[in-house]
């Protein structure tokens, strides 16, 4: 069942002097329990739709059904419904206080859903376990440390147990250890709770590690939808590269010939092979080689990283913030950024 | 009521917060009381009848009654324009986002600080009157009260439409000029530290602009022991109007979908 279905949604900024298209279109539909992903450069709308989804931002055009409400006709039950977690870096922080003690805001952000007294306390003190903040409850949230502040707004977002969660980059700014730390989280409130979770992200490896299905957004529309699985093998297949002792020509002549085989180059004594799967098509090459009385002294496979993915669908590179590749990137950052000036001013 | 119960929700957080650093409450009293010792006595000097336009006794009690009201309203005035600070560090750390995505009103969101502003005028009004008092003002149990109205009223006009300007323009470089620029010039137009009839009669004619200059009338005749006249009843329509003109334009933009 689809616990987010959005149809056309966008969002249009205007300022005195120009007019920003943040949100060009997007149609969506996310099914309950599921871990999906919004990938993209900054700028390319994530936010904006995201806000959008979480009745933060009316659209300007579209419509949407979130957790069963209708995002225009009754943004209260949308709000009763979700969890959400703004973003920790940029303009804003992720919305706690740098003055309240930890188990004020738990017990606060249970009062704001309307949750009494003893259930609040017991709801407060299982987050607190559930995200590994036990014997933070009296402390005050400055002294907390980017990992545990990060988490502590986690559990802001799920004090009500709502069915689906927006996570707004869950990560950014973390370092690496706090990072598989925060994923281990993220997987553990869909298997134990069946929450969905719907997440934004620039790390293509936050993408490819956590998530069911990606979106990949740029320029205010989705790019591309997938498992990230599915996603890669668009591009262009697995990369096997092996080096056989003396015989390449014969090697070569004998792997043209698999049907697995879709591309085949020789370079410096190595061969490499474009194949569908690369799991797959291991095991047959070596037999084949095997067969032949060939022996190998290296084999490796590589498989295409979400990065591809995103160079072929856009022409450029998720992480280049390099001039050159990065000049539509820039711009689009840009853009929003006077999108979220004038967004202000209105 | 919900929007009863989310304003009470904001305000217990907004006054626990200001409990954890009560600084912030002394140091707004610091300006009235500093007024208090070391302009006040200047008054006192000043010949009979000239504070309130020839009908006055002079002395002391007569330059206090006149004095203490112009301070209460300037501590309502300077107070409530700059309590829209807080909000700009409050949207910052992302705070007022989290309040909007749940289901509390977000006109309680608003309701809810100006609740705990008005709260903490009440607070520093007091120890400035007892402090008052220490120095000879002398005034009747009613009008103390009845002063109160006007300052409630002032404040909370006040406080709503800081909070909804510096949520609007988010940067406190921004915000601290605009709000010098507009609310001094209404103070000098008050009349706070002396009667504008003192002045020429062009400075009297501007000064009928500044709907604060109404209401500190308003409040001296109340403190003169005068409770119903023209005066008392005009302060009065000028404060509830302007109160309800400022609160609606606050909960205006707490309201929009996108701030």
């Amino acid at each position: 069942m689809a616990i987010i279905e959005a149809k056309g949604l966008t969002r249009t900024f205007k300022s005195r002097k120009r007019t920003v298209q943040a949100v060009r279109g997007v149609d969506l539909t996310v099914d309950d329990g599921e871990i999906v992903g919004f990938l993209g450069p900054n700028g390319a709308g994530k936010t904006t739709t995201l806000r959008m989804l979480t009745t933060l931002l009316r659209p300007t055009s579209g419509t949407a059904v979130v957790a069963g409400a209708d995002l225009l006709r009754d943004p209260l039950a949308v709000r009763k419904r979700i969890g959400y977690v703004p973003q920790a870096i940029g303009q804003t922080q992720g919305g706690t206080s740098d003055m309240c003690l930890v188990i004020e805001e738990l017990l606060d952000q249970a009062e704001a859903y309307r949750i009494d007294g003893a259930e609040a306390v017991r709801r407060a003190a299982q987050l607190v376990k559930q995200l590994d903040l036990t014997g933070l409850d009296q402390r005050l949230v400055k002294t907390l440390s980017g990992g545990q502040r990060r988490r502590l707004e986690i559990a802001l977002g799920l004090v009500h147990q709502p069915p689906l969660v927006f996570l707004d980059e869950p990560t950014t700014g973390l370092d690496p250890q706090s990072r598989s730390n925060m994923w281990e989280h993220i997987r553990a409130l869909r298997a134990d709770l069946g929450t969905t979770v719907f997440l934004t992200t620039h790390y293509l490896d936050e993408a490819d590690a956590l998530c069911d299905r990606v979106f990949i957004v740029d320029h205010g529309v989705i790019a591309a939808t997938g498992t990230p699985d599915e996603l890669k093998r668009q591009v262009s297949g697995d990369v096997v590269t092996l080096r056989v002792n003396g015989a390449t020509e014969a090697a070569r002549a004998l792997l043209a010939m698999q049907p697995i085989v879709r591309e085949l180059s020789v370079a410096d004594e190595e061969l490499r092979l474009t194949v569908e799967r690369g799991e797959e098509a291991l095991p047959v090459l070596l037999r084949v080689l095997d067969g032949a009385g060939i022996t190998m002294s290296a084999i490796s496979l590589s498989r295409p990283t979400l990065d591809d993915v995103f160079l072929t669908l856009t022409g450029r590179s998720l992480r280049d913030d390099s001039p050159g590749g990065g000049d539509a990137v820039g711009a689009a950052a840009e853009l929003a950024g006077a999108g979220a000036g004038t967004g202000s001013k209105e | 009521m919900s929007f009863i119960h989310d304003t009470w929700f904001i305000f217990r957080r907004q006054v626990r917060l200001v409990l954890r650093n009560p600084a912030f409450l002394t140091i707004g009293l610091l300006q009235p009381i500093l007024y208090l010792v070391l302009f006040g006595p200047l008054l006192a000097n000043l010949p009979a009848g000239s504070l309130s336009g020839g009908t006055g006794t002079g002395g002391t009690a007569d330059a206090y009654r006149f004095f203490v009201p112009g301070l209460l309203i300037q501590l309502a005035l300077f107070g409530s324009t700059f309590v829209g600070f807080a909000i700009i560090s409050d949207w910052r750390s992302g705070v007022i986002e989290r309040y909007r995505v749940t289901p509390v009103s977000r006109v309680a969101i608003l309701a809810g600080r100006v609740l705990r502003d008005v709260a903490m005028l009440i607070i520093q009004s007091i120890v400035l009157i007892v402090a008052g008092l220490a120095f000879g003002l002398r005034a009747p149990l009613p009008a103390v009260l009845m002063g109160f109205v006007y300052i409630v009223l002032v404040a909370i006009g006040l406080a709503s439409v800081s909070y909804a300007v510096a949520l609007t323009l988010k940067s406190e470089d921004a915000f601290a000029p605009l709000i010098n620029s507009i609310i001094v010039p209404l103070v000098l137009l008050s009349g706070i530290m002396l009667p504008l009839n003192l002045g020429p009669g062009w400075l009297q004619g501007i000064a009928r602009i500044s709907p604060f200059r109404y209401i500190i009338d308003a409040m001296r005749e109340a403190y003169a022991g005068h409770y119903f006249n023209t005066i008392v009843v005009e302060g009065l329509a000028v404060a509830v109007g302007l109160a309800a003109v400022l609160m609606w334009l606050g909960s205006r933009v707490f309201v929009r979908e996108n701030a």
